[in-house]
């Protein structure tokens, strides 16, 4: 009978450390999308560190850096002494996710989504990976409310602006998003259309094809115009000076994340891109 | 010999009495062991004992085994294979400044590696599934044959192997490599265009056993060919006239140079990446080290390629953790500074 205590001791044990497993406390977050919504779920405490891609919320960047998303260190990793790496479907290479695994590391890689219904699978996916199911559901049903007051505010509007979505440069010609993009998905669920039609992909377009795709709208990451010059640059560039766009001064820049991510801050994205598209 | 020896003969005298060979061999041990002891996650002694003797604990075994060692073995494959080719190529065209790179063969690797990257949409999937992994360093291997093959046949086309034509072939080869893989970088989507750019600034840490060791195999039996072939690039050393008069057979032994280069340099680049400097720069340092003579100098660069893949290898890992940088960074960081002072050098000497 005096052994009894300590059987219950044991078995506390045994349960608190399966609760453990269920709940990690020390999370290592691969892809700005998961890192926002581990912090939208309330356990941005548990995150030990972030790859490059996690520059919101602005506690997630003072936390431990793991590089660049496809490009993991096994090794890196391990010495954080971390009990669970949750990263975007991406992350790579695949022998470092392999070697981890190896080492006994929890490692949960989220499905991709670039969709509406993409995003609630995500933040489901997270909650559960960590151990909060219950605040994950609860947060999915929120952001589909949400998604769905600003697809309503979206279709508020009847007019369809053409947009060019420029990513970034490449050799003077400006990169643009086409089909099956993320600004792609994103400029359709705020109601317009993308101006560059025809291809896939982030591309370099010619200055000529950018003045017949005639876009009323120029769209950039705010971090990009900066890069670029500001915005005055941009639109007075002769490929953006000859367009609907270029001549109207019509732009948008908005945070990289934000509009791209399609994290939890999904229908804030989608509600503030419908309204600047329409000069609000 | 005076184009390819960067010092003169007392240089080797200099060490006469020293084993220098056993130095260069404690060197590399150190830097092999460094290799397994250090890294961003320590492992107290008690830790790797515990591995050795089979008793570890899953975490220390798993960086041990699968991280570290893989590791250590595909940089010393790396590092021999790109050293030895190096050394071998100084030799058979009498250029010091000769090196896998020149020829083409890196690049042919290059733009299979890069192609497998971008169009590996289209057919990898048809693959069958055990063999998908291994695309990539397939392709990087096919091309870097390939173009060395195309290379000495197009030299060959005048009758006897001419050196310069293999140059100047090297040169045309590397502009359309460029080409081509510029235009896939044309083609790929944001993502492809991240990985190979990151698959062009090299790594080790391909950490699968499997691969690791098709690539130590090839890279190794390349490595012990190029090993024997001393006294016919002594000889090359005097011309090839000179070398054919002294009873060598001149067009068999650049051609058995040009398939164990390919080899070493195809299968190393696959596994690795394109890792500059090393195929260059350690042949040099042997030199200063042993003299020209090139039975000392082939040994006596594999064991400084070696050393060198390994310590630059650390140096990424132990530089910036949890991040870890690219080795053909640290590569070329050590490389492209000791090629100026051995440029700066000999034009103090007059040697140009």
């Amino acid at each position: 009978m005096r052994r009894l205590p300590f059987l219950f001791l044991a078995a506390a044990l045994l349960l608190a450390e399966a609760a453990h497993a269920d709940s990690p406390q020390r999370i290592v977050s691969a892809g700005g999308d998961i890192t926002e919504i581990i912090y939208a779920l309330g356990a941005g405490d548990r995150v030990i560190a972030v790859d490059s891609t996690s520059n919101h919320p602005s506690e997630a960047v003072s936390k431990e850096q793991i590089g660049y998303i496809r490009r993991l260190a096994a090794e890196g990793i391990l010495s954080l002494q971390p009990d669970l790496l949750i990263a975007a479907h991406d992350a790579g290479p695949p022998a470092a996710v392999e070697q981890l695994r190896a080492a006994g590391l929890r490692v949960e890689l989220a499905p991709k989504g670039n969709t509406p219904e993409g995003v609630l699978e995500k933040v489901r996916f997270v909650g559960k990976a960590i151990g909060l199911e219950a605040e994950g559901e609860t947060l999915a049903q929120r952001v589909e409310r949400d998604m769905a007051k600003a697809l309503e505010t979206a279709k508020g509007y009847t007019d369809t602006p053409r947009v060019i979505f420029v990513l970034s440069e490449r050799d003077g010609a400006p990169l643009v998003a086409g089909a099956e993009t993320s600004a792609d998905a994103i400029i359709a669920l705020a109601g317009a259309s993308n101006a560059a039609e025809g291809f896939s992909g982030y591309k370099p377009m010619s200055q000529e094809a950018i003045i017949e795709a005639a876009p009323d709208v120029l769209l950039m990451m705010s971090q990009t115009v900066e890069r670029l010059g500001g915005i005055d640059v941009m639109l007075s560039r002769p490929e953006f000076a000859l367009t609907p766009a270029g001549q109207e001064r019509r732009y948008v820049a908005m945070d990289g994340l934000l509009l791209l991510g399609f994290g939890p801050r999904a229908p804030e994205a989608v509600r503030s891109l419908a309204t600047a598209l329409r000069g609000g | 010999m005076s184009e390819t020896s960067a010092l003169p003969r007392h240089a080797a005298a200099r060490f006469a009495g020293i084993p220098v060979f056993a130095l260069l061999g404690a060197a590399l041990l150190i830097v092999v062991f460094a290799e397994l002891a250090l890294g961003p996650v320590r492992l107290g002694p008690g830790d790797l004992l515990a591995v050795l003797l089979g008793e570890g604990e899953q975490g220390p075994s798993a960086i041990l085994l699968q991280i570290r060692l893989p590791r250590a073995v595909l940089g010393l494959a790396v590092g021999f294979g790109l050293a030895l080719s190096g050394c071998a190529m100084q030799g058979v065209l009498r250029n010091p400044l000769a090196d896998p790179g020149l020829i083409g063969v890196t690049a042919g690797a290059a733009v299979g590696a890069v192609s497998v990257i971008v169009l590996g949409n289209y057919f990898v999937g048809d693959l069958p599934a055990p063999v998908r992994p291994y695309a990539l360093p397939l392709g990087a291997f096919a091309g870097g044959l390939l173009v060395t093959a195309f290379v000495f046949s197009l030299s060959h086309l005048s009758g006897g192997t001419n050196v310069a034509m293999l140059i100047l072939a090297g040169v045309a080869v590397n502009a359309i490599a460029g080409a081509l893989i510029g235009a896939m970088v044309y083609i790929s989507d944001d993502q492809q265009l991240r990985d190979l750019t990151f698959w062009s600034m090299g790594s080790i840490a391909s950490g699968n056993w499997m691969q690791v060791s098709v690539t130590t195999m090839l890279a190794l039996a390349a490595a012990l060919g190029l090993l024997t072939m001393g006294r016919s690039l002594d000889l090359f050393q005097l011309g090839e006239r000179a070398a054919f008069h002294a009873g060598i057979d001149i067009e068999r032994e650049k051609w058995r140079i040009a398939l164990m280069t390919a080899i070493a340099v195809g299968a190393v680049t696959a596994a690795a990446g394109p890792i500059g400097f090393i195929g260059l720069v350690a042949p040099h340092m042997a030199r200063l080290i042993v003299g020209p003579a090139h039975r000392n100098v082939l040994p006596a660069a594999a064991l400084i390629g070696g050393a060198l893949i390994l310590g630059a290898d650390l140096a990424v890992r132990l530089a910036v953790p949890p991040t870890e940088p690219p080795i053909g960074l640290a590569t070329s960081m050590i490389g492209g500074p000791f090629f100026l002072w051995l440029l700066m050098r000999r034009l103090k000497r007059g040697g140009f």
